[in-house]
């Protein structure tokens, strides 16, 4: 493997060293960081399925790409993601209440109930909300971190985005920008090989994706996403890297979708189930667990209790956020403009004048 | 009080904005030691330097996603895009991400970005520098639209979208730049957004247009009032969204004919919506059919640019029409 490649714990190896920086106490914060993403992404598939909520996304298998990004980064780092990184505001500690009520788009949503799920938005954590639209926040990570540079402040801004990403304008203009202005923001691109059906060999002619960095003038390394201290471990230098003025990086970090694209999504159609189960074999959270079983500081109750906590912590606020209702009508009307505009203002009473008050039938329709 | 062409009136708002507020910064193609290929930034380089006065790379939608990220933040970024031809590669950046940043967030992020990109037909720029697409970002929630056609407006108006909380994409009407000088403040001042301007008071019929169609409309009118009696009034909007609907109606209810004039191709430009609007609200004071004048429905051609562009025997024929009704 080439120097560009950070990897810490080797697959099947005997023995590590606790790399610089990192306690037990981290390691443990990490493993149990990965377990909450895999709860809270089988308990969002399970709500999905039984038509409790009406779209999920999930993450199985790129848990280590979240939490090693976000355990290395500080609470004041900006973060512009793509929808697959719910895991940070959860490792920033996002109240699980909020989470759950963007799942079902409820009144407590800090989205309003106006996107779909899994573009969440916490100010509180440094969260920008995200688009669905591919590539799109990269450029904002680069002018958020223009703009910190403007400031003199050492924060640093990071966004995530996937292979298919790498296509999009936005990607090319971004790493153009970061190679001009040298401003302190990271480019995560998590390389999980697919976008919705096309694997990474259709995406893009090179297989490396790290190296298309060189030609903006940005450094970049691979990493294995796999490996959540080398994610850890990779981001930490590379923010400290753009903290000292040297400016962007952007880490490839490779991993796989072990699952869908979304719930709406059917691998079967476009992969073989061996590939899927190959990659089973790397799981991060596994991996991790090896790890901790060397440092004599797993148990199997250890981790019974993990799972246990992440699961009643994620009922108790499901359960609450199932109970809380709609969005109110006119919530709709706001936050288009800083006031409402007139014309919105009477659209808003119009609509309330005749309509308050129908309720939706069971087609979801009202009643004519 | 100095005398400043409409040019001239953005420049010295763009200083005096960068000078009360550090959060403003210029960005944009050439803007830096070139001054702008317009000249609109002439200056800004010396005066406060390349942090805050920065020639970009050539890419529409990086200029301005890198406006939003940084608005993000926290500045007030005012970022140029050379000819409101090329807003077209940052579209996406504009109408799915500026636009809807505060919406989709649920209030918690807004992006104060201002957009200022000359527009418009008059200068011989072909296809690809002469288009008015005013009416792509009038119909996206969440953008206000502004077009001076004055310099004291132009100044005002710049102030009022530079301190508001709101993205603005600000159009400048390039054909008139520098067609004629006209009283603006050395101090700073806001025309605020949102109220039209009564360019011209009149009783037989209201003529609602903005920026470089507001003067051609004026010697139409001229025409208009010394061959044939009528008394027009001139409506220079200023604001497209939101839209001053009390001034086009209160007119409309006093005059009972309306005339709209705008260089956009005629289908579903912004026209219509003025039309709709009175059509709506206003239709049992008219006393003709309202009428629009618009550019062609065709690309913006180079040669017969005098041919897809309004001029005013155009409107002045378009009056005649309107005034013949009975």
């Amino acid at each position: 493997m080439s120097d560009n490649w950070v990897q810490v714990m080797e697959e099947g190896a005997a023995s590590y060293d606790l790399p610089a920086g990192l306690t037990e106490a981290d390691l443990k914060q990490m493993y149990e960081g990965m377990i909450m993403i895999r709860a809270y992404d089988e308990r969002a598939l399970k709500l999905q399925r039984s038509g409790r909520i009406g779209f999920c996304v999930t993450s199985f298998g790129e848990e280590a790409t979240q939490v090693g990004t976000a355990h290395a980064l500080r609470p004041d780092d900006w973060v512009f993601p793509a929808y697959r990184q719910y895991g940070v505001p959860l490792y920033r500690g996002a109240s699980m209440t909020k989470m759950a009520a963007h799942l079902f788009g409820n009144a407590d949503d800090s989205a309003k109930g106006r996107q779909m799920p899994a573009h969440y938005t916490f100010d509180e954590h440094r969260f920008v909300s995200a688009s669905s639209v591919i590539g799109s926040q990269i450029i904002h990570a680069v002018g958020c971190a223009m703009a910190i540079k403007y400031r003199k402040s050492d924060e640093v801004a990071v966004t995530y985005f996937g292979d298919g990403a790498s296509s999009a304008n936005d990607f090319h203009s971004s790493l153009n920008f970061a190679g001009v202005y040298k401003p302190p923001v990271l480019f995560f691109l998590v390389n999980n090989q697919y976008a919705i059906s096309l694997p990474v060999e259709k995406q893009t002619g090179i297989s490396e994706l790290y190296k298309k960095a060189e030609g903006y003038g940005v450094h970049g390394i691979r990493v294995d996403g796999n490996d959540v201290i080398a994610v850890y471990k990779a981001t930490r230098e590379a923010a400290q890297r753009a903290r000292d003025g040297k400016g962007a990086t952007l880490l490839e970090l490779f991993t796989y979708r072990v699952g869908a694209h979304s719930s709406s999504d059917d691998p079967t159609r476009y992969r073989e189930k061996d590939e899927t189960a190959e990659w089973k074999e790397k799981d991060p959270i596994e991996r991790m667990k090896r790890y901790l079983q060397q440092l004599n500081i797993w148990t199997e109750e250890y981790e019974a209790e993990v799972w246990e906590q992440c699961r009643t912590k994620l009922s108790v606020a499901i359960t609450k956020a199932e109970q809380i209702g709609d969005p109110p009508w006119e919530s709709a009307f706001e936050n288009v403009y800083a006031e409402m505009p007139s014309a919105l203002e009477a659209q808003k009473q119009e609509l309330l004048d005749r309509e308050s008050g129908l309720e939706l039938n069971n087609e979801g329709e009202f009643p004519l | 009080m100095p005398q400043k062409t409409l040019l001239q009136a953005i420049n010295d708002g763009l200083k005096t904005e960068m000078s009360r507020d550090d959060r403003v910064i210029v960005m944009g193609e050439d803007v830096g030691i070139n001054g702008g290929v317009f000249r609109a930034t002439d200056g800004l380089y010396d005066q406060f330097g390349p942090d805050r006065v920065m020639d970009t790379p050539l890419t529409e939608t990086g200029i301005v996603g890198a406006a939003i990220g940084m608005a993000v933040y926290g500045l007030k970024p005012v970022p140029e895009i050379q000819f409101a031809d090329y807003t077209y590669p940052a579209f996406d950046q504009i109408v799915s991400e500026l636009s809807m940043f505060r919406y989709r967030s649920g209030g918690e992020y807004a992006c104060p970005v201002v957009i200022r990109t000359p527009y418009g037909g008059g200068i011989r720029g072909g296809l690809y520098h002469s288009q008015s697409p005013e009416a792509y970002y009038t119909h996206t929630p969440g953008l206000k639209v502004v077009i001076p056609s004055t310099p004291y407006d132009a100044k005002g108006l710049l102030a009022a979208a530079i301190r508001g909380e709101d993205p603005v994409i600000f159009m400048e009407p390039k054909k008139i730049y520098r067609s004629f000088k006209a009283d603006v403040p050395e101090e700073d001042y806001e025309v605020p957004i949102g109220p039209a301007r009564i360019a011209r008071e009149g009783t037989d019929l209201s003529i609602f247009c903005y920026g470089a169609m507001v003067e051609l409309c004026e010697k139409a009118a001229d025409k208009a009032a010394e061959e044939d009696g009528v008394s027009a009034e001139i409506v220079d909007l200023r604001t497209l969204y939101p839209v001053d609907e009390e001034s086009v109606l209160n007119s409309v209810k006093k005059t009972g004919r309306a005339l709209i004039v705008y260089e956009a191709h005629k289908t579903c430009g912004y026209g219509a919506e003025i039309s709709a609007l009175i059509a709506e609200k206003a239709l049992e004071h008219l006393e003709a059919p309202i009428k629009r004048v618009g550019g062609l429905d065709t690309p913006f051609p180079y040669t017969l640019e005098y041919v897809y562009m309004p001029h005013p025997l155009r409107v002045y024929n378009a009056i005649c029409d309107v005034m013949a009704f009975e």
